[in-house]
């Protein structure tokens, strides 16, 4: 067990520094740091002072390590684009983009689940065709297609929910809520909704999938041949057999949620990283972009490690000693 | 008053083209304390009648005729709530795979105990006190440690045991049985199979054993019934039915069945089945291209030599070398094989006959020792192009008839490929031609070649193999388990077939299976391999009336005793 | 079971080669079969079809140019499709703000959504297929490194991976030749981002393959492991790609339109379906919406239609269903 822990913790560790290699690369040989900083009336001169203290002439590796240093201690230099520290800066919108991300994410696990165990138990329902069908549009509509309809009937045509912005917030000090005003909420939900969607069929599809393929197997049969309930069989046979793979990959989903933010924060101008991080992506502004890669790439290295911890701790066969048989 | 009558019943499948009848008028009877057996080859409809007794078909076949009785109440047509209660409580079923009917994600008690607790008024400490007592009655060491164990912690046989455990656990009256040896080793078949009739005189249950194996039958039941095509053809007492059959169909079915006591010229053929092959065209051998063997250098000794041959496999890798774990799957093997002979090499799974197989093929490269074919040392070679005269004279026939053809490619191509590749043929004409004799002489006549693998069966498909082997006219045939996944019927003929090839292309053999009785037919020496090394050498009858080592007195007596069948039809050769 | 055939083989051969027999065993096959009798997925693929014709042939279908700058007025501008009170009949589906057709822009618009999102899977498969044959046939190390890049980029959603890459190519590349290479840019990117599906697919099914027997046959036989990989397991291992395929295109197309609205896929000298809904959108506060809405309305229909016949050609494939 030990070893398995460690040997995956060594494996996030080579990925985030891999993804950290990949920002300072970007970073430092994207465009030209120093032209991005200084206005025209630099001379050259002052120019080459500025590259020599900010240690832009150092070897590669020095600059890689000082890169690496910083970005652990949080400082990722300043935004070209708005002249203030990048870390400021993702501080500022790092609440705003995981409440939102959070509520979303508690959405699609709550409903697409429950609704994938039901549309693979009564395959031939009415309502499980529906689901079924809603689905198979749900996978189809893009995400920004699904917040610009949203915001079109229930902002436009029935003007009952904000489209834009937070609403009112709440200073905690390091974190700014907005769960705690009535303006705030009501802003969350046409996002977190539109934000949901996509991986709410994706989770929807892929447990139904999944607990349909256990229903098919040997040791499914062998139970109804021993008379044990139906209820007993499809919950505690063939959907923990079924939570297995599906843990894995919503896991995956769940980080992709993040990622699919930043569509979410442009459609609505939700202040968030994801908004940060397309201004900067049009605005070539090469901090922010390195300083959100490296961001969300440790987001997504946690997560994938504790996806890992659970898949052993769900599936026996992954810890118990092999060796113990004893005995034909 | 039987205790499960089966009446008449017929289970149809419909199916996109048309309807398919699985079996039907079958009337069947079980008492207490008694064993019946169902025997029949493939698609025979055997499984199908136990999947409708338990009320578990595959859908969509139902069951369109007929009624099952359980002591004189009818059970087919009871709503699911009545008929879920009667299953495991008052009708058991035991299916074939030990290694997937259990849970992988839960204990054995909590599968042990949630059975006894649905059915039987106990609460959950009672349950687990009768679950321990149930696995040690069957054989399990320690039960007590050992149920709070995951199944992928049993090995098969135990976990076998653990489903008959399941099977038995809220005391029904009846067992069905499905298979239930059929994906185990030789050893431990004999022991389930104990087992089971124990259990079955004990507790006074009524048992069917759903096999395709002449050798359980004749072993633990009382009475039998043969099916074919979905119909009973015969039915009756063990002893009767396999020593006396009046059927042609069961009498013919019998006589293919290889006999561990005798050696038979050839095994007769099986009537109802396949066409039994097109007759074969007579080929003038000596002037016809399978003839040529006489580019060959003529040899002096042994076509085969093996020496000191060892194959270890890593099993898991791992950066330092101390935590790396190996298999030794073969050690010291070393034996010869002569010219024109039929060399056995026989072993439980496991035992590494396979992989010497491989290693002489060359699709491993062995990890010591030598092997010596045809004058020439094949471990010395050092490049492929070195390898590839040797291998036109070495071919192979292997075991699945499903997986051993290039579904996408046409018969033509398959068996044309090994002549294209040496350059045998001067044009695609004469390649042509060669494959369509090829296919006559194994018997599936020359449209064939057009065809695709799907289009043929299992027998068909290993002749086709057969073809393929024979298109370099090599002189040493490797065949790995050739009929191991075949129905009896079939391997007789294909067993033929290799039999005729062996004398009149005067190949050398060697032929590999877990099967005694049929390496007592094919074999003029054996090897009785175990555990990666091999135990005796000698000349097949003198291991069969005398044989030395204790393995291989222990896999003697693990033969089926297949005296009760009737001798009837068979012509035994006389032992020289 | 075909045992009674007394044909003789030239009979035979006449009757099972060329187009005739592929096409014989196409309608005899169970795929057909599935198709005939699933009206859903004849109508996706009817419509999928129209689509993909009339976006080819936009040319000569559309009633206008869009790019023609003499072909639109502003005294056009924000007309309402045609069903509704002020609309016009020229303009079936409405005008936008500067005048132009939007049923002609939906046509021009499909082609790029198209052109990119079949680009990005033919590259996709490019990569990925012979990085999975090669990763499950040679297995070892080779393998390891494949799969370890192939695991740690799976970590990260495509979209992210696509918004880098093109972030990247915006920052090296000078602005005119980024708008010219915009379009590689795109199809390099979203293709990057989705090698993987199909390298671990056949990567899978190449590794089944390689312990079958008639894979063991021909290496007794002696032939190499090359020409084995490419004949032999090569063909058996498409199946499970073409459904892949038609999934990915389906995700190639809405990647491609997320990212043009976001303002960083296509250059807007060649609008995509994704750049129309985005300047379509600024309109919607003021009620103008079928600007926005039209496009996205086709690009639901052409997405849904091609999972529809993804889905289908799932469940007809998978040989556990039958």
């Amino acid at each position: 067990m030990v070893s398995f822990v460690v040997g995956r913790f060594a494996q996030s560790i080579i990925v985030m520094l891999t993804v950290g290699l990949i920002a300072f690369a970007m970073f430092r040989f994207v465009g030209d740091p120093i032209n991005n900083m200084v206005g025209q009336d630099t001379t050259v001169e002052q120019r080459e002072e500025l590259r020599e203290s900010l240690g832009l002439n150092d070897p590669f590796y020095v600059q890689y390590f000082r890169f690496a240093w910083n970005a652990v201690q949080g400082e990722f230099g300043q935004s070209y684009f708005h002249r203030r520290p990048v870390s400021e800066l993702l501080v500022e919108r790092l609440p705003a983009t995981l409440e939102l991300s959070m509520i979303a994410a508690v959405l699609a696990l709550a409903l697409g689940v429950p609704a994938g165990v039901y549309t693979a138990l009564n395959r031939n329902g009415i309502i499980s065709n529906l689901i079924m069908s809603g689905s198979l549009l749900g996978v189809s509509i893009p995400t920004f297609l699904i917040g610009i309809i949203l915001i079109l009937i229930f902002g436009v045509v029935w003007r009952v929910l904000p489209t834009f912005g937070r609403g009112d917030v709440v200073d905690l000090g390091w974190w700014t809520t907005g769960f705690l005003t009535a303006s705030g909420l009501k802003s969350l939900v046409l996002p977190s909704i539109t934000l949901a969607l996509f991986q709410l069929t994706l989770i929807m599809r892929l447990v139904r999938a999944e607990m349909l393929e256990v229903l098919r197997t040997d040791f499914i049969k062998f139970a109804r041949a021993r008379g044990i309930l139906t209820r007993s069989i499809h919950f505690s046979h063939a959907l923990k057999n079924s939570l297995v793979p599906v843990i894995t990959i919503t896991g995956l989903q769940l980080g992709s949620i993040i990622a699919f933010a930043i569509i979410t924060e442009t459609v609505f101008q939700w202040p968030g990283m994801g908004l940060l991080f397309i201004q900067a992506v049009l605005e070539v502004d090469i901090p922010v972009m390195a300083a959100y890669l490296v961001v969300i790439g440790f987001v997504f290295v946690f997560i994938n490690f504790v996806v890992d911890i659970l898949y052993f701790v769900v599936d026996p066969r992954l810890r118990a000693d092999r060796a113990g048989s004893g005995g034909h | 008053m039987a205790l499960l009558d089966i009446k008449n019943l017929r289970v149809d499948f419909p199916t996109r083209r048309g309807v398919f009848t699985a079996v039907e008028h079958v009337t069947l009877a079980v008492n207490p304390g008694e064993i019946l057996g169902c025997v029949g080859e493939s698609g025979a409809g055997k499984s199908t009648i136990g999947n409708a007794v338990i009320g578990l078909l595959e859908p969509p076949g139902r069951m369109s005729e007929g009624e099952i009785d359980l002591k004189d109440k009818r059970i087919d047509n009871l709503p699911y709530e009545a008929i879920r209660k009667i299953r495991g409580r008052r009708i058991g079923m035991i299916f074939q795979d030990p290694l997937t009917s259990l849970n992988p994600l839960q204990t054995i008690e909590r599968q042990l105990v949630e059975t006894i607790v649905t059915h039987l008024p106990m609460n959950e400490t009672e349950a687990r006190k009768k679950a321990v007592g149930l696995l040690e009655r069957v054989g399990i060491p320690e039960p007590d440690i050992r149920i709070g164990q995951y199944p992928h912690q049993f090995s098969g046989g135990m976990r076998q045991r653990v489903v008959i455990a399941l099977a038995l656990c809220a005391d029904p009256e009846v067992i069905i049985a499905d298979e239930p040896t059929t994906a185990l080793d030789v050893s431990i078949q004999a022991q389930i199979l104990d087992l089971m009739r124990e259990l079955c005189r004990e507790r006074q249950v009524g048992m069917i054993i759903i096999t395709h194996d002449m050798g359980v039958i004749a072993d633990i039941t009382d009475r039998v019934a043969v099916m074919y095509h979905g119909k009973v053809v015969e039915e009756g007492p063990t002893k009767k039915i396999l020593g006396n059959p009046d059927h042609p169909y069961t009498q013919s079915l019998i006589s293919a069945v290889p006999r561990p006591d005798i050696r038979l010229k050839r095994f007769p053929l099986v009537e109802y089945i396949e066409s039994a092959g097109k007759a074969r065209k007579e080929l003038d051998i000596a002037n016809h291209w399978l003839g040529k063997v006489r580019e060959f250098e003529a040899m002096e000794g042994p076509l085969l030599r093996l020496q000191d041959l060892h194959m270890r496999f890593v099993t898991r890798n791992a950066i330092l070398p101390r935590d790396r774990r190996y298999l030794d799957a073969v050690k010291d093997v070393s034996f010869e094989i002569q010219q024109g002979e039929v060399f056995g090499l026989v072993g439980e799974s496991g035992s590494g006959k396979s992989t010497v197989a491989r290693m002489i093929a060359g699709l491993y490269k062995p990890t010591g020792g030598k092997v010596f074919f045809a004058g020439g040392e094949l471990t010395a070679l050092k490049k492929e192009r070195e390898r590839d005269r040797y291998r036109r004279q070495m071919q192979m026939i292997f075991q699945d008839p499903y997986s051993s053809l290039n579904p996408r490619m046409r018969v033509l191509d398959i068996v044309a490929e090994p002549i294209r590749f040496h350059n045998l043929a001067s044009d695609r004409k004469e390649t042509e031609s060669i494959v369509l004799d090829l296919l006559e002489h194994v018997g599936l006549g020359a449209a064939a070649a057009v065809k695709y693998p799907h289009e043929f069966s299992g027998g068909q498909r290993q002749r086709i193999s057969i073809a393929r082997a024979l298109a370099t006219r090599p002189r040493f045939l490797i065949c790995d388990e050739p009929t191991s996944a075949l129905d009896v019927s079939i391997q007789a003929q294909i067993l033929n077939l290799l039999k005729d090839l062996q004398e009149e292309l005067g190949l050398t053999m060697l032929f590999i299976s877990h099967d005694l009785p049929v390496i007592r037919q094919m074999c003029d020496r054996v090897g009785v391999m175990r555990n990666g090394k091999l135990c005796e050498v000698a000349a097949t009858e003198d291991l069969f009336e005398n044989p030395q080592h204790d393995y291989s007195k222990h896999l003697l007596d693990l033969m089926p005793k297949l005296d009760v069948l009737s001798h009837e039809g068979l012509e035994v050769e006389e032992t020289n | 079971m075909s045992s009674n055939t007394e044909q003789t083989y030239e009979a035979a051969a006449k009757e099972r080669t060329g187009v005739s027999d592929v096409l014989r065993r196409f309608f005899d096959s169970d795929l057909w079969f599935s198709f005939r009798h699933s009206p859903v997925a004849i109508v996706s693929m009817a419509v999928s079809i129209v689509i993909v014709f009339s976006a080819v042939f936009a040319h000569w279908l559309a009633p206008t140019n869009p790019f023609d700058l003499t072909q639109f007025d502003l005294l056009d501008s924000e007309i309402p499709p045609v069903w509704m009170a002020d609309g016009d009949s020229r303009f079936l589906l409405g005008t936008d703000d500067q005048g132009r057709d939007i049923f002609s822009t939906i046509l021009y618009g499909s082609r790029i959504s198209l052109l990119v999102g079949f680009a990005s899977v033919v590259f996709a498969m490019a990569i990925g297929i012979p990085l999975g044959l090669i990763s499950g046939y040679y297995g070892g190390h080779v393998d390891s490194v494949i799969m370890r890049i192939a695991d740690i980029q799976l970590s990260f959603p495509a979209i992210l991976i696509a918004f880098l890459i093109d972030g990247v190519a915006r920052g090296i590349l000078p602005r005119d030749v980024h708008d010219e290479m915009a379009l590689y840019v795109l199809v390099f990117a979203i293709g990057i981002s989705g090698w993987v599906q199909y390298a671990r697919t056949v990567r899978g099914s190449t590794m089944v393959e390689k312990n079958k027997e008639y894979v063991q046959a021909a290496r007794v036989i002696g032939i190499r492991r090359g020409p084995i990989l490419v004949r032999h397991i090569l063909p058996n291992v498409l199946g499970p790609v073409l459904v892949i395929a038609t999934i990915h295109l389906a995700l190639a197309i809405i990647t491609e339109a997320t990212l043009s609205f976001l303002g960083v896929g296509v250059p807007v000298t060649s609008p995509s379906l994704g750049t129309l809904i985005r300047v379509g959108y600024d309109y919607l506060f003021s009620g103008v919406w079928w600007i926005t809405i039209m496009p996205g309305v086709a690009l639901i229909i052409l997405v849904l239609a091609i999972n529809l016949v993804g889905d289908w050609l799932r469940d007809a494939l998978n040989p556990k269903l039958r």
